[in-house]
């Protein structure tokens, strides 16, 4: 079932070799085909615009208002690329090599290699089209370090690097729908995939706003529509984003690869009460001057600023020395909750730690005196001026917090608590990103391919755009050359009669249930289990317990779930009471695969397969594989393994100490 | 920071859809802690109406952390409510105290119909963006980003207007229904750029047209959109628009 | 892009509002320049050379068609754009932002404009028109301007009618004179603070120069 496409010859020439050979489809017939693309985010649009500007008839649909919105635009810190620009010794091979490395062996080589590759043709590709990024004096671009790499290849434009990539890519897309080429569908959700013999040829997709269920004809779909960490209810991702369009893919027969490996992010700001809808993620980039710690007293009832600095345990830098708080983020995210379930946490819900500046303003302070050669300067303006540095720095990200806690991050240290940020697992998909499911694609997030277990710091916004920009233009048309023998299928063939019918009877089912429980507390509930058992931390009974608890959810979900208002107007209740269902199955699935894989690796820790002193342990002997569940009915699924070969890297346990 | 709860009256706007008329409702909500955000509020009401048996109030929201520009009240008079710089997603409840009215309504401008109760439809935007907020630049034209040097500061003052989150919330302070410190905000973000030099004069032009065209008003430089923005875009991108605007308009050759 | 399309676009609108705004206030200038001849305590002897430059000569006669084009082009192309801007708001908000986002006089400038156009009629009927239907709208013998001036502000009401429409045309100025210029382009922060200033000053010295010449009448400070 399971075949990777891999082009042969050495690594370097991979990608190469395959852009030389793969078909092509002339300009006349580019007009004739038909691609679907589903998510506007930066895989989304920047798929839509490059396929767009090739001349294909592209139709876009997003859930949102409008494609700007999509949570792409929340990333804050930056994006990678292998440019070099600081002659610190960058190039292809090392971020090729950090990021497999990072991802804890379990990303496939050849994928990881082509994107290392093509990241220095996105930082191209966004300044021509007017992203402002961050500048020198001397005018060139500025980068910095993320992520505890060793070399300087983060490109950012403040602390809204996401925004501005997705405006670009955005205003990319707008300029092709402007000249015809693309369709925007907004408000829009995709509901169903359309299948003829064994092909895809459409979608289903429901117009939010009306009600109306639509029938799109594509000789090609692509699901550019991110990750499902919101399975988790809590997380850093956007109210709306959700697993659905991946998860119909996957019930109509796209193996879905991975779902266990989410990434908790270490810096995101605490629950602060049962109310909270979702979480703040406060950029990585803040611990490279931010130290973490706790009391050294269990308990420690005393301000943060009355706790000496011999009764601080600086928790990372006593474990890892050589990374110290720089460690990556899944062993970040499993020290704090350690010491917390310790009961070293601080704040009301005893559930954070401290992440303190005092030391770097104090440093930053010293400097700035010594810069102006003074000496005997009183310590209250130090800390003045170091204040001013971290300000310019970290500014926008310090009123964020402020805004949200109402505590001034300057005077006391912040509160951070790991929270769900991202997931690398999504739709299996080959070289060519397409899924198991002929003529049906996945870009960016929704793929499982480019980041194994664990994904870096400023690889996210790399992935989605070297999909979209540089790959699916190349191997759709792979695909799409052999397409333009087939006239397009009428949407009013039974394939699609079937589809948009399951759509609407499951929508009936829905609001024909008037049960007595809001979607949102089945939500919660899910969340709940899937945070406590399929965490941060996971082991097999607590993993088989929630199996049965996500059934028991289930049935009870369909039994008693309450869905105000009508099919057949704006309904959000409805929308999310579909996406809720979607999560629960996916909950379910997650926590099979986190089961089936009794190591840990990357963001999968599973208590069972630790080190003496807690580290994670992997397993390459037995779990060197990325599992692909094939859907196989109701709680029920076939696991396919694609074994992972290492060619030009050699697996090693990683070490931070 | 002391935490307290509170209750509230909250006069609301209801609207079934875009055609029918609509009205304000009263709700209460009650122990609503002072460390919820607004929407969270609006979420605790929601619950209620949905027990309640009646139907949820509908606004639009996605990220919750400042940046989609999804979300979209106007609050006791101000769009995104009393905080400065600042949208409803991040207001938090410690601007208000127990027993406050709290009034809140949807954008009002006729380029921006109400769909349903607090959402509005901002398409308009995007079609003044299609009519020129670009750079006309095909997937693998580009040179390399350091082949262009570009001035930090007018890279920092692109960056600054190209902050802009496309919320509204310009449009709905204004009393024109005005969309210019938008539509500056484009033009100055790709005009400070040597990558917008080409477009620059046919940019300026289409997307006024366009702006006209989706029925905003005219900019009569009162400077509410700069108090309202929450990304703080300057009023005096609108200055600069103008500029391209005559400069554009003067040297047409037709 | 034709003219038309050029002058009908909104920020073209306002470009003229701008354009004719910024020659209505050189007039100001102008006028109040030669209006300030009255303290010359010559028994208006200065002040009505300067009326019979501006009225007996031909030059100052066509600008003077000039002027009243400014003038209705600004009004009538005023009301044009708040009938306009008022329709891309159908339905009002309850609560306004009123104050906290910007200044009264921003926001009222059709009704300061109004009441400024309401006192240019009384003050037309007042001097104006009996000097120019005295000379037979051509260049023929005019009236003693600075006799009349003594007359109509013999009266209490005048004044106050006049002093009024004197501080709207302060207020008008305020925000005028600044937005004009940010109208036509002056975005650079430097040059804009300049403006600023500049105009606050100018609407201040405007109002009280015109408003004092009433005043000055009425209280017999002049001779």
């Amino acid at each position: 079932m399971l075949d990777a496409k891999i082009p042969s010859g050495p690594m370097d020439d991979k990608w190469t070799d395959y852009k030389g050979h793969c078909k092509l489809v002339n300009p006349a017939n580019k007009r004739k085909l038909e691609v679907i693309i589903v998510g506007t985010g930066l895989a989304g649009a920047s798929a839509a615009a490059s396929l767009g500007e090739m001349g294909y008839k592209v139709k876009a649909f997003c859930f949102q208002d409008s494609p700007r919105r999509a949570h792409s635009i929340a990333a804050q810190g930056g994006i990678n690329a292998a440019k070099n620009y600081q002659n610190d010794g960058d190039s292809v091979f090392r971020l090729f090599y950090d990021t497999i490395k990072g991802g804890d062996y379990r990303a496939r080589e050849a994928n990881v290699h082509r994107l290392a590759e093509v990241s220095a043709n996105i930082i191209d590709q966004c300044v021509a089209q007017g992203v402002p990024f961050a500048r020198e004096y001397g005018g060139l671009l500025s980068n910095r370090s993320f992520g505890g790499t060793q070399v300087q290849r983060t490109f950012y434009a403040a602390g809204q690097t996401g925004q501005q990539l997705l405006i670009g890519a955005y205003q990319a897309l707008e300029r092709q729908v402007a000249l015809g080429n693309v369709t925007m569908y907004s408000r829009h959700e995709m509901l169903e995939v359309v299948k003829v013999d064994g092909k895809t040829t459409g979608i289903i997709a429901r117009d939010l706003v009306s009600g109306k269920l639509e029938r799109h004809f594509g000789h090609a779909v692509l699901l550019c529509t991110g990750g499902y960490g919101n399975v988790f209810y809590l997380s850093t991702n956007a109210m709306g984003s959700n697993v659905t369009a991946a998860w119909k893919a996957h019930k109509q027969g796209a193996a879905f690869a991975n779902p266990c490996y989410t990434q908790i992010h270490p810096t995101c700001i605490p629950v602060s009460g049962d109310h909270q809808s979702k979480l703040t993620l406060m950029s990585e980039s803040l611990r490279n001057d931010g130290r973490i710690w706790v009391p050294k007293k269990a308990g420690d009832p005393r301000k943060a600023t009355d706790i000496p600095e011999e009764e601080r345990d600086y928790y990372l830098e006593r474990r890892y020395p050589a990374f110290g708080n720089l460690v990556p983020r899944d062993v970040a995210s499993r020290a704090a909750k350690e010491r917390c379930d310790a009961g070293y946490g601080v704040g009301t819900s005893k559930q954070a730690v401290y992440l303190d500046f005092a030391a770097a303003i104090e440093r930053y302070g010293k400097i700035e005196v010594s810069k102006e050669g003074r000496t005997d300067v009183p310590k209250e303006e130090i800390i003045a001026l170091g204040k001013e540095v971290v300000k310019e720095k970290y500014g926008n990200l310090f009123d964020m917090y402020e805004k949200i806690t109402g505590e001034n991050p300057y005077e006391l240290p912040m509160r951070i608590y790991p929270a769900v940020h991202y997931t690398m697992g999504g739709l299996w998909v080959d070289y060519e990103l397409q899924t198991t499911v002929k003529g049906l694609y996945s870009l960016g997030e929704a793929n499982f391919s480019d980041h194994g277990a664990n994904r870096l710091g400023a690889s996210a916004l790399m992935q989605g755009l070297a999909d979209g920009y540089f790959v699916i233009p190349y191997t759709i048309g792979n695909y799409l050359a052999d397409e333009i023998y087939n006239k397009p299928i009428s949407t009013d063939h039974e394939a699609f009669a079937a589809a948009e019918k399951s759509v609407s009877d499951r929508l009936s089912t829905l609001m024909n249930i008037k049960g007595s429980q809001s979607v949102e507390s089945f939500h919660k509930r899910l969340g709940k289990i899937m945070w406590e058992k399929c965490g941060m931390a996971r082991n097999a009974q607590g993993l088989t317990e929630a199996i049965s608890e996500i059934q028991a959810l289930k049935k009870e979900f369909w039994s008693d779930v309450k869905i105000p208002g009508d099919i057949s107007e704006f309904n959000p209740e409805l929308d999310k009471a579909g996406r809720v269902a979607d999560f629960i199955e996916l909950g379910e699935l997650m926590c099979k695969d986190a089961l089936n894989r009794n190591e840990s690796c990357g963001g999968h820790f599973r208590e069972e397969s630790q080190t003496e002193e807690g580290e994670a342990l992997r397993h390459d002997d037995e779990y060197m594989y990325v599992a692909a569940w094939e859907y196989a009915g109701e709680s029920n699924w076939n696991l396919h393994k694609e074994d992972l070969k290492y060619e030009v890297i050699k697996p090693s346990q990683r070490n931070y100490k | 920071m002391e935490h307290y709860n509170m209750n509230l009256n909250l006069k609301v706007w209801r609207q079934k859809n875009t055609k029918s008329k609509g009205e304000f409702k009263m709700y209460r909500v009650e122990n609503i802690s002072s460390e919820m955000s607004f929407l969270e509020m609006f979420d605790v009401l929601n619950e209620q109406l949905i027990h309640e048996g009646e139907e949820p109030v509908a606004f639009d929201h996605d990220c919750r952390e400042g940046i989609c520009g999804m979300c979209s009240m106007y609050i006791n008079g101000k769009p995104h409510g009393p905080w400065q710089a600042n949208t409803t997603c991040q207001l938090h409840m410690r601007a208000f105290k127990d027993g406050d009215t709290i009034v809140v309504e949807p954008w009002r401008a006729n380029a921006f119909p109400v769909i349903k109760d607090l959402v509005v439809d901002r398409t308009s935007f995007d079609r003044i963006i299609q009519a020129g907020g670009y750079i006309s630049v095909n997937t693998g034209n580009a040179v390399d980003g350091n082949a262009l040097p570009i001035n930090k500061d007018k890279a920092d003052a692109s960056f600054a207007a190209a902050m802009c989150i496309g919320c509204g919330a310009c449009v709905a302070a204004c009393k024109n229904s005005s969309a210019m410190l938008f539509l500056s905000a484009k033009v100055s973000h790709l005009a400070l750029l040597p990558q917008g030099e080409p477009e620059r004069h046919s940019r300026v032009i289409n997307m006024v047209a366009q702006m006209d065209k989706e029925g905003f008003g005219s900019c009569t430089n009162t400077g509410a959109c700069e108090a309202t923005c929450p990304k703080e875009i300057s009023i005096s991108n609108i200055a600069r628009l103008n500029q391209e605007y005559l400069v554009a308009s003067l040297t047409a050759e037709k | 892009m034709t003219w038309k399309q050029m002058f009908t676009s909104s920020v073209g609108k306002k470009l003229v509002m701008s354009f004719t705004g910024i020659f209505l206030i050189l007039f100001l200038i102008v006028h109040a320049g030669l209006n300030a001849c009255i303290w010359a305590m010559d028994g208006g002897v200065m002040f009505n050379q300067g009326a019979h430059f501006m009225g007996n000569n031909v030059v100052p006669r066509i600008l003077e068609i000039g002027l009243f084009a400014g003038f209705i082009l600004h009004i009538v192309q005023a009301y044009m754009l708040t009938i306009q801007n008022r329709k891309a708001r159908s339905v009002g908000y309850a609560v306004s932002y009123g104050n906290a986002g910007s200044k009264w006089y921003s926001r009222s400038m059709a009704l300061l404009g109004t009441i400024v156009l309401l006192f240019l009629i009384i003050h037309l009927s007042h001097f104006w028109f009996p000097n120019r239907s005295h000379q037979g709208f051509l260049l023929g013998e005019e009236i003693n301007l600075f006799d009349t001036m003594k007359e109509v502000f013999s009266n209490l009401w005048v004044v106050i009618v006049y002093v009024l429409g004197c501080i709207s045309l302060g207020y008008h100025l305020a925000h005028g004179f600044q937005s004009a210029f940010k109208t036509i382009g002056v975005h650079n922060k430097r040059y804009h603070a300049m403006l600023s200033g500049i105009g606050y000053t100018f609407s201040i010295v405007i109002m009280l120069a015109f408003a004092m010449m009433p005043i000055s009448f009425y209280c017999g400070w002049v001779s």
